[in-house]
């Protein structure tokens, strides 16, 4: 099981969240190529070590926040951070 | 004590590679008990190949024996940086079919059923090849719409696919519960004759000991830490525009024009060091096995519901796996959620083996891409190449990814069979949606 650290309720069942994915900034939908554009909605970076990523907490408060994983041991090491900003995978 | 002995005595590593398995060595062999010759040579590695290939699992032993033996390619390396099968080679559930739901797809599969179906002739070794028929259940209405389609789209295709109603489910696996009080009955199924499952060992030291015979050299404990590309755009000259030289590994440098990347989890790992990107990213799914049963369950059932499936192995043993674990990681830890999760579904099916009791579980990396089918061919540095992206359910597709990667390496062009799986697809925005036929893995 994995223990998600939400910012308001604190560590929870990665079951009572969904997994957003990595976080990075947005492209402007305005004026990036459907190029870049597809290649935000699908390249990963997909380290095997510090990955900074989104979740959200979908059972309890419904906020969205980054922490960072070492994805070879699952051990959270940065975060939580709330995302205030909207739009993107923050 | 003399069958201590003979298992330490092991196979005899100066011995000659076996020729070829025939009945009467296996049973004098297993009644002597006399020490196995080895399956394939242990070279000493060489400072130049023509062609290197990443990851000794079904898909670099199968690519590395049709180099050799449809092309005559044969200065080829295979590089492990463990065991050869250890991925998920070694760890799937063996569930092989074509009743896939894009027309690229239902092709593609079919030619490794194809391919399957003469292994045990072509590569002299019983790869327990079994065509039980396998079933897709629906529980709902729109899951039984996309079985409609799935069914449609694979006859089209000359694929044996049909819908069938829940008295015909009964029939086929009479422990499951078809009855309309289930928390979710069973409405219908994709019934798909010609899938079954494989003995997926056999496969890899079928390919591994049938390349070795072709002169193909497999190099286990060989870790690859770099790809040496030259007048790439990106840092160190690598990326789009360049060009491979070679590899660098635990066990020294090896010069080669072309590298492929055959290490599914470990994918963008690899395709990092040539300045490659893709669109994957990895995550485990877990699989469990029960103690062995006298056989009551003749066909593959799959719930995509209750993310589930299960088959029943020779010996008696039902195996069971499910959907990929919901975040990325590179740990293969089990979890005990996964168990409950999957004793619950399990149940919801075939109540009558509640006092059944679970062997072990484990668990495999799986490299997952966003349209569920895989990345194959040339990417934009000149000379390596990709095949991955098998997500969970790349085992059945070792035979026709050997097969067309090789074609495309000794052809320099892609084969119509894995055009659509490109890399440059995702740029291009022309996915080709699996994911109806693929979301639980197997
Ligand atoms: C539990 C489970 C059940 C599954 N069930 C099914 C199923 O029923 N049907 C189906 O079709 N598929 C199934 N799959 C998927 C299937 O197992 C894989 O898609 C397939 O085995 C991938 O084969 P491969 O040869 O590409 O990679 P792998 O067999 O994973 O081999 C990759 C190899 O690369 C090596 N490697 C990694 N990094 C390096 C490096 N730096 N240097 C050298 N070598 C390296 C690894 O050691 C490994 O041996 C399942 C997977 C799992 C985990
Ligand atoms: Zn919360």
């Amino acid at each position: 099981m994995l223990l998600v650290p939400c910012p308001n309720c604190g560590p929870r069942n990665a079951a009572d969240m969904r997994y957003v994915g990595e976080s990075g900034p947005r492209p402007d939908p305005n004026t990036a190529t459907p190029a870049q554009w597809r290649d935000y909605l699908y390249t990963e970076r997909n380290p095997a070590g510090l990955l900074r990523e989104t979740w959200y907490c979908r059972s309890g408060c419904r906020t969205f926040f980054v922490v960072e994983r070492d994805t070879t041991n699952n051990q959270f090491v940065h975060g939580p951070t709330r995302v205030t900003k909207l739009g993107g995978k923050a | 004590m003399a069958r201590a002995k003979a298992a330490a005595a092991g196979v005899n590593p100066k011995a000659k590679a076996s020729a070829k398995y025939s009945a009467f060595g296996l049973i004098s062999r297993g009644a002597t008990n006399t020490s196995w010759p080895r399956v394939w040579r242990d070279v000493p590695l060489k400072k130049t190949y023509d062609v290197v290939i990443v990851g000794g699992g079904v898909h670099g032993l199968a690519c590395a024996y049709y180099l050799a033996a449809n092309h005559g390619i044969t200065n080829v390396a295979v590089l492990d940086k463990a065991d050869l099968g250890s991925g998920g080679s070694g760890r799937n559930t063996a569930i092989v079919r074509s009743n896939y739901l894009t027309p690229e797809g239902v092709a593609f599969y079919d030619r490794s059923l194809d391919l399957y179906n003469t292994m045990a002739v072509d590569l002299n070794i019983n790869v327990m090849f079994s065509r039980r028929g396998h079933m897709t259940l629906a529980h709902t209405d729109s899951a039984l719409r996309t079985m409609r389609w799935r069914a449609e789209v694979n006859k089209l295709q000359d694929i044996d696919s049909s819908v069938i109603d829940p008295s015909e489910v009964k029939k086929l696996a009479p422990s499951l519960d078809v009855s309309d009080h289930a928390r979710y009955p069973i409405v219908g199924a994709l019934y798909h004759p010609p899938g079954g499952t494989i003995r997926h060992d056999a496969v890899v030291w079928g390919y591994a000991r049938a390349a070795d015979h072709h002169g193909v050299e497999m190099h286990q404990k060989t870790e690859v830490l770099d790809i040496v590309v030259e007048g790439g755009t990106g840092p160190e000259g690598k990326g789009a525009g360049g060009k491979v030289t070679g590899v660098r590994t635990s066990r020294g440098d090896i010069s080669a024009p072309i590298v492929i990347n055959c290490t599914a989890g470990w994918a963008t790992l690899i395709s990092d060091m040539a300045g490659v990107s893709l669109p994957i990213s990895t995550r485990p799914l877990q699989a469990a096995v029960t103690e062995p049963v006298k056989v009551f369950l003749p066909t593959v059932v799959v719930s995509g519901s209750l993310h589930v499936y299960v088959s029943q192995t020779d010996r008696g043993e039902l195996v069971f796996g499910a959907s990929v674990d919901p975040f990325n990681t590179y740990n293969i830890r089990g979890s005990l959620e996964f168990t409950e999760e999957l004793a619950g579904h399990v149940l919801e099916l075939m109540p009558g083996i509640s006092r059944m009791r679970l062997l072990r579980q484990w668990s495999g990396l799986c490299d997952m891409t966003p349209d569920y089918s895989p990345v194959m061919g040339i990417t934009p540095v000149d000379g390596f190449l990709c095949d991955v992206g098998w997500g969970t359910y790349g085992f059945k597709a070792g035979p026709v990814s050997g097969e067309q990667m090789a074609a495309a390496i000794a052809t320099g062009q892609t084969p119509t069979l894995i055009e659509p799986f490109s890399l440059s697809r995702f740029a291009k925005g022309d996915l080709v949606g699996e994911k109806g036929a693929a979301a639980v893995g197997h």
